[in-house]
């Protein structure tokens, strides 16, 4: 088609239509949260209040925010304000999804300090405080009376208490909650220079404190917040450590009577418990910090009306001094005491990585898997690991000498066969087939070839946001050398990888066993009900996988799962004294749950294709076996698996090749616990890619690796295929050469 | 001749198949419990009751409202919608392309089904961000579009390899014969090779339709409107990290899995033929 200039005025005229359109028209404000039930509720009141009308809400999941406002705020689809916890500003910033808020603080509010210090960068606010959260003490009121003016204090009270109430519950193997009692031995978890602050002797000290606390049972083992939460509700624990979120949980429960108190001292250095301290906060896209009525917005959310709204209606301690409490609340007043004493999170972008190190560390202590200093030192290295400096930029000329080079061949290639006769007559042969392809290649072209093509070449990439640079082979470099570690230390390429294979070797041996006996014994000859019992064998397929994952995480349980209850009611009926079981707290049991998981969810798969290719075994080679004196297991041995092995074959590589980058089971049960050893490659990379300080090169660098192997396996695996085929085809050939050489 | 079957040895296949039941419905057994029960935290039992029967957790989830709009609704209905559209696009793109490669000679049909199977290998965490990129660049953000574009990436190419297996597995002498008969190929291939591979076609649909049914990391990403979510990605928000209310997830869990159950259901039986006909084969 000729382009007219008409046609091209045409298609100017209604881009700018519609640009106008959009500007013309005052487009709504859209506020992200991350928030469920009362608080919710009081945000959708506000905003109704304030700007009626003009406000789309949004509420996400909580682990799908940061990763959203990433992926949207850059495009200019993101939201003009949000509200999260103050630690996440330094990322942001970093990441440009956040501007300085101007006007939208108000400068004679009385905020309180360590607020007001938690939302600056560099001397400026970045966001606008609207409340604050720490943990404080609960107390059931039940089960003890005082509070204790020590935390040692707990441990007398063992001895008092019910066998099956714990003294205290709060999530020791968290960094966050063990951040209070490092405080108290006058340590922090990041310094001023940002780097790792859990080492020496405060931290080591602080750590066998907890670890003295789990021994004599005064503090649950591998306790997380719904545990904490579940036994301070059902009055197994007489104390907790836990924020607001618990109250809020509790609020059903009438059987309980329970207060806040402040968080004790600690008795071997005589300072006070100091927890940290998040300040929930209005932030602003740079979009929507630019507009007036934005910012005007996120002032009144933050004022001091709203933050009484937020107090009566969700019970959220507010950020700023002027606000009346709900008169006789005595719960918010222990909570503005004990955030007084809170220290606020740093916001600095080191932060983030400090978690994961941390908590590996205290877990590894507190289960006696390493001493205090070990576990600490390799907190250290895995911390200095993931904040690692960015690989020197590299020059981009022998990649643009490669690319060059391959573009000059296929040229080269693609002249040599337009002359080749053979080659135009096998084109114009395949012409008409072109027409039932296109459609499809150029879908996956765009769909599949481009961002893969995308996501590999991200791999030769490193650095955020603003500081990406090519770096070359330096990711790979990295990852296959372990980043300078030893090469079989935690987390090293290799380890994972082994990890990895023995994974999907255990995984597809226990498919396709359990898959071809229940398909044998379903295809028996005379099989009363088997239409039923095949249709319930393939419920695990339907259910969709996420629900099956987390089931499965449930009945792991150690409190409350039904394999926990089944080894109880094996107790009752047998009068053994076997203990439930920690099912993440080692590699093997953690490692047996995923495997139980995939498990399930994978028989049915090979058992409906077993069937399948057993319906092609005729029934006269059987008998024919059964008469020539062939044992059951005979026959089966020498002729039925052989006849359904190249239907097989090509199931079991898929399997292999879905068992390997099986990341829901990994990733929902165990979650890498303990202390990432059931990681596989997959999870690996996506922690890299969303855990990590979003190193979407070095995921992706994981990711080619993975490619690479695994087309490596399937080539090597073909290979030998054709080999076996063509050795056991081979005397069949010789003989009908034989055969036929006597025919003239 | 009819073989002879000792009762023993069939006590031991019912043992077996019971056994395996067992095993197959225990969890589900204990996600339908855990969706009735009103005791919070739920109790350890060995066999999956539910501890104070309650319609509440189903109730509280179902009846999930907003501006007088029916909330779940609506979820469930973009499930549906999302889930049938990625199926008949799938299929749709899939059929033509795997006719041609299972009877035509193509030139880089080799090149193209191995570059086919490679792309299966490729893990989905590098190209998440490229292809949110792409949805960006089509203005397919936060739309069910953008969505049922993205299932569609992962489900034509498994599509292709499924029906391709299907389509050699039916005798070209059917076609030919119609052929003969003065039909075109084109019509040879609508009146013959598609009926003949329907169990093939609808299994490959219906897995199509489960795993965009199921997804739940790109849907968290890519939708931005709390009536456009598909239903997982509101059970997600139900185990959050404080406070898990497994009741009202295994509630939502029990709605989100009774479609998928009935359509397993209604094609099992085809579903037998449909894998064998070839089978996955790469």
């Amino acid at each position: 088609m000729k382009r007219s200039p008409r046609f091209v005025a045409a298609i100017v005229a209604l881009v700018a239509a519609m640009l106008c359109a959009t500007s013309a028209i005052a487009a709504p404000m859209r506020l992200w949260h991350a928030y469920r039930g009362e608080e919710q509720r009081a945000l959708e009141t506000l905003v109704k209040q304030y700007a009626p009308g003009e406000v789309e809400l949004l509420a996400l999941p909580y682990d799908a925010f940061g990763s959203k406002l990433a992926a949207a705020i850059p495009l200019g689809d993101g939201p003009d304000l949000f509200i999260d916890a103050h630690e996440r500003l330094g990322d942001y910033r970093a990441r440009r999804l956040v501007a300085p808020v101007g006007d939208a603080l108000d400068e004679a509010a009385p905020f309180s300090a360590p607020a007001l210090q938690a939302v600056q960068l560099d001397g400026q606010a970045f966001a606008v405080p609207l409340s604050q959260k720490c943990v404080a003490l609960y107390v059931n009121t039940d089960l003890v009376r005082d509070d204790p003016r020590e935390l040692e204090d707990l441990v007398a009270l063992r001895a008092t208490l019910p066998k099956d109430v714990f003294p205290l519950a709060y999530e020791a193997q968290g960094a966050y909650a063990h951040a209070a009692i490092l405080a108290a031995f006058g340590g922090q978890l990041l310094d001023a220079s940002d780097q790792l602050a859990f080492v020496g002797p405060a931290a080591e000290r602080s750590v066998e404190l907890v670890r003295g606390l789990l021994d004599q049972r005064v503090v649950p083992e591998d306790a997380d917040g719904s545990l904490v939460t579940n036994l301070f509700r059902s009055g197994k624990a007489a104390f907790a450590i836990s924020g607001p979120w618990l109250a809020a949980d509790l609020g059903s429960a009438k059987e309980l009577h329970y207060r806040v108190a402040l968080l004790p001292r600690i008795r071997a250095t005589g300072q006070l418990m100091r927890p940290l301290l998040t300040v929930e906060s209005v932030m602003m896209s740079p979009k929507g910090a630019a507009r007036a009525e934005v910012r005007a917005l996120a002032r009144k959310l933050a004022s001091a009306e709203a933050a009484s709204l937020r107090a009566r209606v969700a019970r959220t301690l507010p950020a700023r001094g002027d606000v009346e409490l709900p008169s006789g609340d005595r719960f918010l007043g222990t909570f503005a005491a004990q955030a007084a004493l809170a220290i606020p999170m740093p916001s600095s972008r080191a932060m983030r990585a400090t978690w994961e190190p941390v908590n590996r560390a205290l877990r590894k202590v507190l289960r006696r898997d390493a001493t205090a200093e070990v576990a600490l030192a390799e907190a250290k290295r895995r911390f200095d690991d993931v904040r690692r400096p960015l690989p020197p930029p590299a020059s981009p000329a022998p990649l643009a000498v490669l690319i060059g080079l391959g573009a000059l061949v296929g040229a080269f290639q693609l002249v040599r066969s337009a002359r080749d006769a053979d080659y135009g007559a096998a084109l114009r042969r395949s012409l008409p087939a072109y027409r039932y392809v296109l459609h499809a290649v150029i879908a996956i072209g765009v769909l599949v070839m481009l961002p893969l093509t995308i996501g590999a070449g991200t791999s030769l990439f490193a650095g955020g946001a603003g500081d990406t640079r090519y770096v070359g082979i330096a990711n790979f470099v990295s990852i296959l050398t372990a980043r300078g570690g030893s090469l079989l230390s935690s987390g090293s390429f290799y380890l994972v990888l082994a990890v990895t294979c023995v994974w999907t070797v255990v995984n597809l041996f226990f498919h396709v066993t359990i898959g071809v006996a229940l398909a044998l014994v379903l295809s028996r000859p005379i099989m009363r009900l088997r239409a039923m019992y095949r249709v319930l064998l393939i419920i695990p397929w339907a259910v969709p996988s996420y629900v099956t994952a987390l089931a499965w995480k449930g009945m792991f349980h150690r409190q409350f799962g039904a394999v926990t209850g089944v080894i109880l009611g094996l107790n009752d009926l047998l009068g053994t004294h076997l203990e439930p079981i920690a099912w993440f707290s080692s590699f093997t049991t953690a490692f047996t749950a995923n495997v139980a998981t995939n498990v399930w969810l994978g028989f049915p798969f090979m058992m409906v294709v077993t069937l399948g290719a057993l319906t092609g075994v005729p029934e006269e080679v059987l008998e024919a076996a059964e008469v020539d004196g062939a044992t059951r297991w005979q026959r089966l041995r020498l002729v039925t698996l052989p006849m359904i092995r190249p239907t097989l074959m090509p199931s079991i590589t898929l399997g292999a090749i879905w068992t390997f980058n099986m990341f829901n089971v990994v990733f929902l049960v165990s979650g890498g616990d303990p202390d990432g050893t059931t990681d596989i490659l997959v999870s690996e990379a996506y922690r890299w890619a969303f855990t990590r300080e979003a190193q979407y090169g070095y995921a992706a660098a994981y990711s080619v690796l993975i490619f690479l192997l695994l087309s490596g396996a399937t080539r090597l695996s073909e290979w030998r295929r054709s080999a076996r085929e063509a050795r056991e085809r081979a005397p069949v050939d010789a003989a009908a050469g034989a055969a036929t050489a006597g025919v003239p | 001749m009819k073989r002879r079957v000792s009762p023993a040895e069939s006590v031991a296949a019912h043992a077996v198949m019971v056994i395996a039941v067992a095993f197959a419905l225990y969890p589900v057994l204990w996600v339908v419990a855990l969706a009735f029960s009103g005791a919070r935290p739920p109790a350890p039992h060995v066999l999956p009751l539910p501890t104070s029967p309650t319609l509440r957790p189903l109730l509280d989830v179902g009846g999930a409202s907003r501006d007088g709009t029916w909330l779940f609704g609506r979820q469930l209905m973009n499930s549906i919608v999302v889930a049938l559209a990625t199926a008949g696009v799938g299929v749709g793109i899939a059929i033509p392309a795997a006719y041609a490669l299972a009877r035509f000679t193509v030139l880089g049909k080799e090149g193209g089904v191995r570059a086919l199977l490679a792309t299966q290998m490729f893990p989905t965490v590098a190209s998440a961000v490229p292809l949110y990129l792409l949805l960006d660049a089509l203005g397919l953000l936060n739309s069910r579009t953008g969505l049922v574009v993205c299932y569609a990436s992962t489900s034509v190419p498994f599509a292709i390899f499924q029906l391709r297996a299907a389509f050699e597995a039916i005798p070209a002498d059917l076609e030919e014969a119609a052929m003969v008969d003065g039909a075109t190929r084109f019509e040879a291939f609508l009146r013959v090779v598609l009926p003949a591979a329907r169990p093939a076609i609808a299994v490959t649909a219906l897995f199509a339709f489960m795993s965009a049914y199921n997804e739940f990391i790109l849907a968290a990403t890519l939708l931005g409107r709390e009536e456009m979510f598909t239903l997982p990605v509101v059970l997600q928000r139900f185990v959050g990290e404080y406070d898990a209310q497994w009741e009202h997830f295994a509630a939502g869990a029990l709605v989100v899995s009774i479609p998928v159950m009935a359509l397993f259901y209604v094609a099992q039986r085809h579903l037998v033929a449909g894998l064998t006909s070839g089978g996955v084969k790469g």
